[in-house]
């Protein structure tokens, strides 16, 4: 669980007069009004007994349908049979755990990793071994010691959990290499992953690499996504593909959480899907965010002190920056938000351990361009603050701006150390 | 029955606690029957006030704003009685320097510490200073931002080279830092009602050598003790110190007063008022109160009783 000081923290950022980078938004502002209001009235009219009626556990078979073309955008090819409409892509990863997890039992999941899903993890008393990162995503040889490791403690991971695109938080994408060798260990060892993917189509740059369900055919990896990143996160729609043990398994586990996913969301899915491209809005949300993205990388570059080092996403919604080790971004919140009205999502969030101390998620697809500009500011304002408070109390000089620096330090942006525990 | 104005909420980073304060309040005085409130503070303060024209309000707000008097300024210009004490005493409380320099001039122990402004390090060379501080409190030392009601910001520096983050650490929330000598022991708290100390908290915190504030509110992390198995000699002295703590700040109503005792010496010394103490389910007044067979209803009806 969050510790009770972060939460009340993370409430004072819901101020209306602070420049929020702590959400993890999409914009929905930019869906038009009246083409929801004109969807909302024909669905009614075509279908509102159905509407206002329970659906299927598995899902509305139109909206499975929906499912298979998103899937398909990414070179993916599901059964209908195959997928279980959920209540958001969040309600998949707790059908994992209710599925998998008896208390004590390991999830492996990447270090940071989703903060979202760590309350989920500690709801079923699951012990999370978190694994490193680089620019390339998960370190592929770090995971197999880690499973060496477990597996001579006679513990076997119940899977392995990851987000390998534009990860939140990390906004790094797991090179194609290494997908291919952790679908390979996943058949060596016969373990399962969980590869939440809900940003993959938020691809501002690059080419677009095989999802892992893709390159595992549907045995080990159970695949997680979401209607929130392309259409709307108020219809907290998403799903599963599972092999159909796994499924049969999570059916029952929704049964018991929901009986279904909402009649209303899945016929508005339908409705949408027949009555507009929904590659259009998803082509304009991803010309939207690039701009955001852009926005923030040259805001970043402009105002943050050289002591900080960020990741460059190539798609999504984050950038993951790290901070000099003397700073604690939980206490810079408090600052940031005191002083400047300006919030964040400490780094502490995304692990289990008490490491991430230092680093911070900023958010830049729900927040405007000028907002952006002017939230980075008050932010670099606060660090440089931090860092020059330092430099008094050491008598150490603080770095200059340097360009090239950033570069060369990339790599190790995602790859913490663990913090000292005791200095 | 009267019509009674609850205040909880604000701005402050202790508004998560004070909301689940308040909200225990306002059922206890519903139940009391009397005409309850809710006032979440905010910019509408003022007029919500003259609005409702309470008999009373009930300050159930920590941290800035409502344990640092400025509520309570509030409150005495628009002419409401209101729980708890006086603005004075809300700043004394409030800033954990003053208070403990008042301590130490009331001859009430309170562990050895320094203060400075963030100033003082950047205009001052108050860090040429850090290692003769470093010798004489000895490590490890607490640094603490000095008004920050809290657990946020409180670091525990163990040796040299972890004193400049923990100073920039507690400087994120206030522009005046304590460092104070570490009291390896237990963690009191003795809660003044009335004038009467009532029972001593002990909180045990259940990992050992675990040390984090945060653990403070967090239902499981620590297990509270009520009454402190501390013998009835150190119970009577830790009431007294409480009892004369709350006296020398000018405190009135109620107050909760943080203790230490000593592993080695088995001395009592005082870390601080908090002028509001914490209400919510795991708070230590109403343990403290429970422990001294008065309910929580009762508790908050005689709170009530003493606004003025």
């Amino acid at each position: 669980m969050k510790s009770s000081a972060m939460r009340d923290l993370m409430a004072i950022t819901e101020r209306p007069e602070v420049i929020s980078l702590a959400g993890g938004l999409p914009d929905t502002s930019t869906f038009p009004a009246e083409s929801l209001a004109a969807l909302l009235s024909h669905m009614a009219a075509a279908d509102s007994a159905r509407a206002l009626q329970y659906a299927p556990t598995d899902g509305i078979a139109a909206v499975r349908d929906c499912i298979v073309e998103v899937m398909a955008a990414e070179d993916t090819v599901v059964d209908p049979q195959d997928v279980l409409v959920t209540t958001g892509g969040q309600q998949v990863i707790d059908l994992v755990c209710k599925t998998f997890i008896d208390p004590g039992d390991v999830i492996v999941a990447e270090a940071p990793t989703y903060p979202g899903a760590v309350p989920a993890f500690s709801a079923y008393e699951a012990d999370v071994a978190q694994i490193p990162m680089d620019a390339e995503g998960m370190r592929i040889d770090e995971l197999e010691t880690t499973l060496d490791r477990l597996e001579a403690e006679g513990r076997r991971p119940k899977f392995v959990y990851t987000v390998p695109n534009f990860q939140n938080p990390a906004g790094v994408t797991l090179s194609l290499p290494r997908r291919r060798r952790l679908v390979e260990i996943a058949h060596e060892r016969r373990l399962l992953v969980l590869e939440d993917n809900p940003y993959g189509l938020l691809r501002y740059e690059g080419d677009p690499l095989p999802t892992l369900l893709s390159l595992d055919r549907g045995q080990f990896v159970i695949y997680l996504g979401t209607f929130s990143k392309i259409l709307s996160a108020g219809l907290r729609l998403g799903w599963a593909v599972a092999p159909a043990p796994v499924l049969e398994k999570m059916n029952m586990g929704k049964q018991g959480a929901d009986l279904c996913s909402s009649s209303l969301s899945q016929l508005f899915v339908t409705t949408y899907f027949a009555e507009r491209r929904w590659e259009d809005y998803l082509g304009e949300l991803r010309d939207l965010y690039r701009v955001r993205r852009d926005t923030m990388l040259a805001a970043l570059a402009e105002h943050f002190p050289a002591e900080t080092t960020w990741t460059v996403p190539q798609g999504g919604l984050f950038v993951w920056v790290t901070l000099p080790d003397y700073i604690d971004t939980t206490d810079l919140l408090a600052r940031a938000l005191e002083e400047r009205n300006v919030a964040f999502v400490p780094g502490r969030a995304a692990y289990v351990d008490g490491r991430g101390g230092s680093s911070m998620r900023l958010n830049f697809s729900g927040v405007t361009e000028d907002d952006i500009r002017e939230g980075v500011r008050r932010i670099g304002e606060v660090i440089r603050e931090q860092v020059d408070l330092y430099g008094t109390l050491t008598g150490r000089q603080p770095a200059p701006l340097n360009e090239s620096a950033r570069d060369a330090g990339l790599a190790d942006v995602v790859e913490l150390p663990r913090r000292r525990a005791a200095p | 029955m009267s019509r009674v104005a609850v205040l909880k909420g604000g701005r402050s980073l202790e508004r998560g606690v004070s909301l689940k304060s308040g909200a225990r309040v306002e059922d206890a005085l519903e139940r009391l029957g009397h005409e309850v409130h809710g006032v979440d503070v905010g910019h509408d303060l003022v007029s919500r006030l003259r609005e409702l024209a309470p008999d009373a309000a009930f300050v159930a707000l920590h941290g800035r704003d409502g344990e640092d008097g400025t509520v309570q300024e509030l409150l005495e210009i628009v002419g409401i009685p209101y729980t708890g004490s006086r603005v004075g005493a809300c700043m004394r409380c409030a800033d954990k320097v003053v208070a403990k320099h008042a301590f130490r001039a009331a001859g009430i122990p309170t562990p050895d510490f320094f203060a400075f402004s963030e100033a003082a390090f950047k205009e001052l060379g108050a860090t040429d200073a850090l290692p003769a501080i470093e010798e004489r409190l000895g490590f490890p030392i607490v640094v603490k931002p000095s008004d920050q009601g809290s657990a946020l910001g409180i670091k525990f520096a163990r040796a040299r080279a972890a004193v400049p983050a923990a100073l920039i650490a507690a400087f994120s929330y206030s522009d005046h830092v304590l460092l104070e000598r570490h009291v390896h022991g237990h963690d009191l708290a003795v809660s003044i009602l009335d004038g009467q100390a009532l029972p001593v908290v002990e909180a045990v915190p259940r990992d050992e050598d675990f040390y984090d504030f945060e653990a403070r509110y967090e239902i499981g992390r620590t297990t509270f003790v009520c009454p402190a198995e501390i013998g009835d000699e150190l119970t009577a002295e830790a009431q007294r110190l409480a009892l004369a703590a709350h006296d020398t700040l000018g405190c009135a109503g109620f107050s909760r007063v943080d203790l230490m005792l000593d592993e080695s010496s088995r001395s009592l010394s005082v870390l601080e008022i908090n002028a509001i103490p914490g209400l919510t389910e795991t708070s230590l007044l109403p343990q403290a109160a429970d422990a001294a067979g008065m309910s929580f209803d009762e508790l908050v009806g005689r709170i009530l009783a003493t606004a003025a």
